[in-house]
């Protein structure tokens, strides 16, 4: 988790991950954004996330992000 | 709760009222006003002013309402006669301009002018406005016009006029304002007086056709014209005012000969009369052929009053009280119109 | 039969009235005839490319999904190795169907493109003209890109199960053919129209009213001043020889004037009249003109198409393996910041490549979509920049001023791209940019030059009026709908605010045959 925080603090520093919700409707971040977070996420965490993952409820929180990794991991 | 019904009902009403009549104004105002602009267009809606029981009715384009005067049939030879011409009235547009005379009255003679059969096609939208649009609204109507629409125009510029002339909000002028209701006569039984000489000189020869067969369209409607003046017991003849342009060919002569004749019709072509009517083009015309002059309309008005009394069921009605009361009043606006052209003539 | 014909208007009638006579269960499958019937009025072979496609899309969704709901059943194998079978499976499913229908948006729209390109590589090796590729004599079908996108939308998202399938052969086309969306979108998911296009929906006052006053404001926007300004732009785009200089630089503002208005005002059309069945088609556009970056305007301008390429080539372009495997290894050998930026700027190039294209078949388009390109990337790399300058300077950015400076800076530079679009070819366009500079013809501003180009003074008003119309109304948005803040006055001053839109549309709308004073001169008969 705190490695996840940490990519996405990377990205937007003025915000704080650990509470910030529906990063995503809200255009916090950015397409360019989502994308820099699949490439260090496949890069650290060895997890392809796809395009069918790509939607508010996966992206909105670092929370709702880390479980999908980890529901990814299983899978695997 | 009455009451609120009863607010409703007057609200809706009066939303009613005021789009209908600002619709209506709209249109007043924006309708181009014919008869101090482009006074041919003001032709077609006179007719229904008149008193009906007229001997004659022409139809036609140009070439009826320029150069034959109503006035001078009344005068030497005592015959009621109107002329529902309008600007390149097409034949199909004379059709049905006859067909809505016949709601108003059977007129014994009709004369028809048949320069109008070179046309098979529509070919302007302004002279389709100028011919169709002071028709009153019958089934007449309704088929003139499907007749006649160019593509680019569409029935409903018709039926709300508005939609035509929307655009004339930019050229708005004072007369659009204080003429919204009301319109002057501009024709003498719908003859239009021009007494401007302009010599016809160089006249062009006629360009080679590829073709000199009328139109299928044409033809068809000259069909119905015949039958629809049998069917009435309508005399109808086929006459060909002398204009020197639009050129007359051969070809064209001799097609309505042969039809005139299949068709047991009279026919005059006035370009072969010049001798008999006296006409000299060197002073009997206001544009150099196209069209006759008073001088001109008279000197063949003249013939044609002369035939139709020896030949047609036509007879002098001077003799009619009523007749000839309503008649001095309009001799007297016809020979006050030709003073009046005559004294700003001097003054140019 | 185009928003702005009588025909059309006549349309909506019989189908408002008919939609609710008719029993509510049936209102969709009339809403699929007078679709098909717009279809089939506009061409009916057009007719045949459309069920095509949504024969093609609405098996091969079903399919696909049939092959997701089978993976829960019992197996006996590896399941490790059934599931890469059935995901295989509908991959080759998904890839066949696109293919198919890409295929035929493809050929029916750049066979020629392509035809005219072979010819210039042949013509560069010296292949004479008569051995060249002749011409095609190709339909395009009304609409084909918008539907096209919509249907594969819909199969991606059944691919992806983000959606479920519609069983029933005659919804899935209701969706794919819904008429007012068919010529210029937007480009609606099934996820968000299928919500209310196929519910029993009952005559509802305040929405069918609403409904009409869009329709109402979207003919004002297509025919008070869209049609009226592209009279100008046809004139400057016709003899660039002449109207160099100042005009090039006018001539975009009328471009984006026409655009914006002949484009939102067809979406107010089309969202206008799905308000008034009581279907709810998504906002296209959010007042883009108040963007402060080329990126934030893509956002708010043809949003449905924005989301559409970022859902449909964007994301699967940068988040595929190959990509991530790329990104990875770029880190690794170029550095992080520039590997971090590879994919982003590969997969963008991509989508602006094919937003280009789609826009038509030609370069200038496709030059206009990478001017795009290169420019948001631009200002990507100088982001760190203007952090920096704004750590510095703190109040900066919150001064309306600075706002306003970045507002006018992506309308230019918006202006600047778009010319792409309407000039003959993109060197002309180029060319006519360097006249810009070069030309001080800036006098034509003021000296009657500008009523040369086929507007009267009284035209110009009216423009006036109208944008000054637009950005109230815009501002006005920011607040909330304009439409309930009206329907909230009495009832008089309602009447007048309504009945005078339509008046000016009756009056001042650039249609039908315009009066021509000159037409009216007695010339031969």
């Amino acid at each position: 988790m705190n490695e996840l925080l940490e990519i996405l603090t990377d990205l937007h520093e003025d915000i704080d991950f650990t509470t910030a919700e529906a990063i995503f409707d809200n255009k916090i971040i950015d397409s360019f954004d989502i994308v820099s977070i699949i490439a260090e996420i496949y890069d650290r965490f060895d997890v392809t996330i796809s395009a069918e993952y790509i939607v508010p409820e996966n992206f909105n929180s670092a929370k709702a992000l880390f479980a999908l990794i980890e529901k990814l991991q299983e899978e695997n | 709760m009455k009451n609120d019904n009863r607010v409703n009902y007057i609200r809706i009403i009066a939303t009613i009222l005021i789009i209908v009549s600002t619709l209506y104004l709209l249109t007043r105002l924006m309708m181009p006003k014919y008869d101090i602009g482009v006074i041919e267009g003001a032709l077609v809606a006179e007719y229904y002013d008149e008193v009906k029981g007229h001997d004659l009715i022409f139809i036609g384009d140009c070439e009826v309402y320029d150069n034959f005067s109503p006035a001078v049939l009344w005068q030497d030879y005592g015959i009621n006669s109107y002329i529902r011409g309008s600007a390149q009235q097409l034949i199909w547009q004379s059709y049905y301009l006859l067909e809505d005379t016949l709601y108003h009255e059977k007129p014994p003679v009709v004369i028809f002018n048949v320069l109008a059969l070179m046309y098979n096609e529509p070919q302007r939208e302004a002279y389709n406005r100028m011919s169709l649009e002071g028709m009153r609204w019958t089934p007449a109507k309704i088929r003139a016009i499907n007749a006649s629409m160019m593509e680019s125009e569409h029935f409903l510029d018709y039926v709300f006029p508005l939609l035509r002339y929307h655009s004339r909000w930019k050229e708005l002028s004072s007369a659009d304002f204080t003429r919204m209701f009301k319109k002057d006569k501009v024709s003498h039984n719908g003859f239009f007086i021009n007494i401007g000489v302009k010599p016809a000189i160089n006249v062009p020869e006629g360009r080679i056709l590829a073709n000199y067969n009328f139109g299928a369209k044409a033809m068809e409607y000259l069909d119905k014209m015949t039958a629809l003046c049998l069917e009435n017991g309508i005399e109808l003849i086929l006459v060909k005012a002398p204009s020197l342009y639009p050129y007359w060919y051969d070809e064209w002569e001799e097609q309505v000969k042969v039809y005139a004749k299949a068709n047991g019709l009279k026919y005059i072509n006035f370009l072969e009369l010049i001798d008999e009517t006296g006409l000299d083009f060197m002073t009997d015309t206001y544009n150099a052929g196209l069209h006759l002059n008073l001088t001109g309309a008279e000197k063949i008005t003249h013939y044609l009053g002369e035939f139709l009394l020896n030949n047609t069921s036509l007879a002098d009605r001077r003799g009619e009280a009523d007749l000839a009361t309503r008649w001095e009043e309009k001799l007297l606006l016809y020979n006050r119109e030709i003073e009046r052209l005559s004294a700003g003539l001097d003054v140019e | 039969m185009l928003f702005t014909s009588y025909e059309f208007i006549g349309f909506l009638l019989v189908l408002f009235i008919s939609y609710y006579l008719i029993p509510k269960r049936h209102q969709w499958k009339l809403l699929l005839v007078f679709s098909y019937l717009f279809y089939f009025i506009a061409g009916p072979v057009y007719l045949l490319y459309i069920t095509a496609t949504t024969i093609t899309i609405f098996f091969f969704a079903l399919k696909i999904e049939n092959l997701s709901k089978r993976k829960d059943e019992n197996f006996s194998g590896d399941k490790k190795v059934h599931k890469a079978l059935i995901k295989n499976k509908k991959w080759r499913l998904l890839l066949f169907a696109l293919i198919i229908n890409i295929g035929i948006l493809a050929i029916s729209k750049y066979t020629n493109f392509a035809i005219a390109n072979a010819n210039s590589v042949l013509r560069f090796f010296g292949v004479a003209a008569e051995k060249q590729f002749g011409f095609r004599n190709i339909i395009i079908p009304l609409g084909i890109s918008f539907y096209t996108f919509q249907a594969v939308s819909y199969l991606i998202d059944v691919y992806r199960g983000t959606v479920t399938a519609e069983r029933n052969p005659f919804r899935f086309a209701l969706f794919v053919s819904f008429f007012p969306q068919l010529i210029q979108g937007p480009i609606s998911r099934f996820g968000d129209l299928s919500k209310t296009l196929f519910l029993p929906h009952s005559f509802d006052r305040i929405q069918v009213s609403y409904g009409l006053q869009r329709i109402l404001f979207g003919f004002f926007k297509k025919l008070v001043i869209a049609d009226r300004v592209a009279v100008g732009v046809t004139e400057i785009i016709r003899e660039p020889d002449i109207y160099n200089g100042a005009f090039v630089f006018i001539g975009m503002f009328f471009f984006a004037l026409e655009l914006y208005a002949d484009f939102t005002g067809g979406i107010d059309i089309t969202i206008g009249v799905a308000q008034v069945l009581g279907i709810k088609v998504a906002e296209n556009f959010r007042r883009p003109f108040f963007s402060k970056s080329i990126k934030e305007f893509w956002k708010r301008w043809h949003i449905s198409m924005g989301t559409w390429f970022t859902d449909y080539i964007f994301y699967p372009v940068t988040v595929s393996k190959p990509m991530l495997r790329l990104s990875k290894w770029s880190r690794k050998n170029l550095g992080t910041a520039l590997g971090k930026r590879i994919p982003i700027y590969l997969a963008s190039f991509i989508v602006w490549f094919t937003t280009g294209l789609w826009h038509g078949a030609s370069w200038n388009f496709i030059v206009w979509g990478l001017a795009n390109w290169i420019v948001i990337m631009i200002s990507q790399e100088f982001e760190p920049l203007y952090n920096r300058f704004h750590n510095r300077f703190p109040r900066v950015k919150e001064q309306t001023a600075f706002k306003l400076f970045q507002i006018i800076r992506t309308i230019l530079i918006m202006n600047m791209i778009r010319s792409f679009n309407y000039y003959r070819d993109v060197p002309l366009t180029f060319r006519m940019w360097g006249t810009m500079v070069t030309e001080r013809n800036w006098r034509i501003v003021f000296d009657g030059s500008l009523l040369g180009l086929g507007l009267s003074m009284a035209d110009y008003v009216i423009l006036l009026l109208g944008v000054v119309l637009l950005v109230w109304v815009s501002l006005k948005q920011r607040n909330g709908a304009v439409r309930e803040y009206i329907s909230a006055k009495p009832y008089w001053v309602k009447f007048v605010i309504w009945y005078g839109l339509f008046l000016s549309v009756l009056i001042f709308g650039a249609y039908g045959i315009g009066y021509d004073a000159s037409q009216f001169i007695y010339n031969q008969f």
